[in-house]
């Protein structure tokens, strides 16, 4: 491919790509259900004491 | 037992001799200095294979590091502790000895060695690489173990990315007293140098990922995300900003694989990325495990935190052009950089507010608790970095700000501010629970560390902010038949005092460090200083009453 054909592949297809792939990246935390597993996740840090001991 | 000792210390025996090997045959006398370095590392741990005396234990002792190892591999995090203090010191201190040179240049010496260019790569690198680097490394590894409830893996590999990592720091710096230099900002060690830190690098990744392999949790804890992210992007960058050719394997000298405004490009997306994936990013990881482990509070948001993430992921790589405006780089490729630095300041302050309002309901321990008291402000000064950032991106801006002051006042308000004050309240974090001690040696010395810290920052820069509008005020100031009415000379005359203040406030800055190493040091040591306990305002019942009303006049 020459340089031409990749930088209009890259800001055509490449930035659609790019773009989905993000919008569905931050919508995923978004989704049904998800809260409950970001509470867990964000207590998580205080289920043990610092040396591992719970 | 006997065959695989043997094996060991003819290995590194034959190391030791190539690279004499390397030294002898060198054509530059730093590359032969710096082959006499790695020839003397190999002998030093041939030595300690065949003595057979574990001075790693003997190390240890001196430290006062416990002998209980406990659930998690720690010994490399006390490394990186110990590493963190001992380069900031030194970082600081040429930060601090180069501000004073360029108010009084007599401090040059004469000497190529001390000139205001060797010391400045030597200054930058030493901050932002071996302080702040060893400090990530560190907490890498801290949390990652904690988030993952997994000992390290590879616990041999640890050690080497961590000795590793100083053998890096060791070439660099003494590179660049002896003028070794690539030339590329933040990257200006030479080829051989930057070899060595990529199987560094590629063994940190093979630790952290075993890691989170071996994790016993479900989840990824969002400060992993931060941290795995930094170690994948500088990997890359350094990989392709450093593709250069050598003059000749026996020499410290190579050759860009790109040139013109291509070699500034890959620069500055390094450069700029160095910004973010080095300085930004992790720092973030060390935000969102510390933050809420000394404020005792789960992160505000942690859908937010994702977001965070993700938008810092897609949009950073593309801000590095502002870098070159007004360059030979393409128009559209300069307003994509600015765009796109534009468009950052709202992720940044999404993070920022997540840190911020974490403390939501506990706002009382800025008061009581010293270290929150440096994060407070660690995330203040990282708002002011990520609005001032964007704002300088912008072309009109850049046009006034560019090659000033301006740009050294941004700069330390994000290092000295966000990375300096983060990483202080992690060490203080860090300190007393690695080496077992009921609590610091003293949270007023924290205290007075935090006010000596935060008001050298604030003499730093103000007094670099004026400086920089008033050199490109003077520069573009043009008189009524066009001439420039300024010489260059007169706007160096010009910045003097504020010269001074920018010295002044890095020796506030210093010295609040010092208090640290001292407090560290003393802690080490399992001394307690009696003192009173911070603050808790006494309640007053009398005046606890509602404002009795005035009656209008």
């Amino acid at each position: 491919m020459s340089y031409d054909e990749v930088r209009h592949f890259a800001d055509s297809w490449g930035l659609i790509v790019m773009v989905a792939m993000f919008l569905l990246f931050i919508a995923w935390p978004f989704r049904k259900g998800a809260r409950r597993h970001h509470d867990e996740a964000a207590n998580m840090i205080f289920k043990e004491d610092d040396n591992g001991r719970s | 037992m006997m065959d695989d000792l043997v094996f060991k210390a003819g290995g590194w025996l034959g190391l030791a001799l190539l690279a004499l090997v390397f030294a002898a045959l060198a054509v530059d006398t730093p590359f032969a200095v710096h082959m006499v370095i790695v020839a003397a590392t190999c002998l030093i741990m041939l030595w300690s294979r065949v003595s057979r005396a574990d001075y790693g234990a003997m190390a240890r002792g001196l430290l006062k590091m416990p002998p209980d190892q406990g659930v998690y591999d720690d010994d490399p995090v006390r490394w990186g502790v110990i590493a963190t203090i001992f380069w900031g010191v030194a970082g600081l201190a040429v930060g601090l000895y180069i501000a004073l040179q360029l108010a009084f240049p007599a401090l040059n010496l004469g000497l190529e060695y001390t000139s205001f260019g060797r010391l400045r790569p030597l200054h930058t690198s030493a901050v932002v690489f071996a302080f702040g680097g060893n400090a990530l490394i560190a907490t890498s590894f801290y949390v990652v173990q904690r988030t993952c409830r997994a000992r390290l893996a590879f616990p041999a590999a640890a050690r080497f990315v961590f000795w590793g990592y100083q053998l890096f720091l060791v070439l660099a710096a003494t590179g660049y007293l002896m003028g070794v230099t690539e030339a590329r900002e933040y990257a200006e060690p030479e080829w051989y140098v930057d070899l060595w830190l990529t199987i560094v690098w590629v063994v940190y990744f093979v630790v952290f990922v075993g890691t989170i392999v071996k994790r016993r949790e479900p989840h990824i804890y969002v400060a992993n995300w931060f941290y795995l992210s930094f170690i994948v992007t500088i990997a890359m960058l350094h990989i392709v900003n450093n593709l250069s050719v050598p003059a000749t394997i026996f020499g410290s000298k190579s050759y860009s694989a790109f040139a013109g405004v291509q070699d500034a490009l890959t620069q500055w997306w390094y450069g700029h990325n160095a910004v973010a994936f080095f300085l930004t990013v992790p720092f973030l990881a060390m935000m969102y495990y510390f933050v809420p482990k000394q404020a005792e509070r789960p992160i505000y948001s942690y859908r937010l935190s994702i977001l965070h993430f993700w938008s810092l992921i897609f949009l950073y790589i593309w801000a590095g052009p502002h870098h070159l405006h007004y360059t030979a780089l393409p128009d559209w490729a300069q307003t994509l950089g600015m765009v796109f630095s534009v468009v950052l300041w709202m992720p940044s302050w999404g993070g920022m507010i997540n840190g911020l309002m974490t403390l939501n309901g506990a706002w009382d321990k800025i008061r009581t608790d010293p270290i929150i008291r440096m994060m407070v402000v660690a995330l203040a000064f990282y708002g002011m970095a990520t609005f001032e950032g964007p704002m300088l991106s912008v072309k009109a801006f850049n046009s006034l700000s560019h090659y000033t002051e301006w740009t050294i006042a941004h700069v330390h308000a994000g290092a000295l501010g966000w990375n300096g004050m983060i990483t202080f309240a992690a060490v203080y974090y860090l300190v007393p629970r690695l080496w077992g001690r009921p609590r610091l040696y003293s949270l007023r010395m924290v205290n007075w560390h935090f006010w000596l810290a935060t008001l050298g920052i604030v003499f730093y820069a103000a007094s670099m902010w004026v400086a920089g509008i008033m050199q490109g005020l003077m520069w573009r100031e043009y008189g009524a038949d066009g001439y420039l009415v300024y010489s260059f000379a007169e706007t160096v005359a010009a910045m003097h005092p504020m010269y001074l203040i920018r010295a002044a406030g890095g020796a506030m800055y210093l010295a609040g460090f010092l208090l640290l190493v001292f407090n560290v040091w003393a802690t080490l040591a399992g001394r307690v200083r009696e003192e009173k306990p911070m603050t808790e305002t006494p309640y007053n019942a009398a005046a606890d009453r509602p404002l009795a009303p005035v009656p209008a006049e």
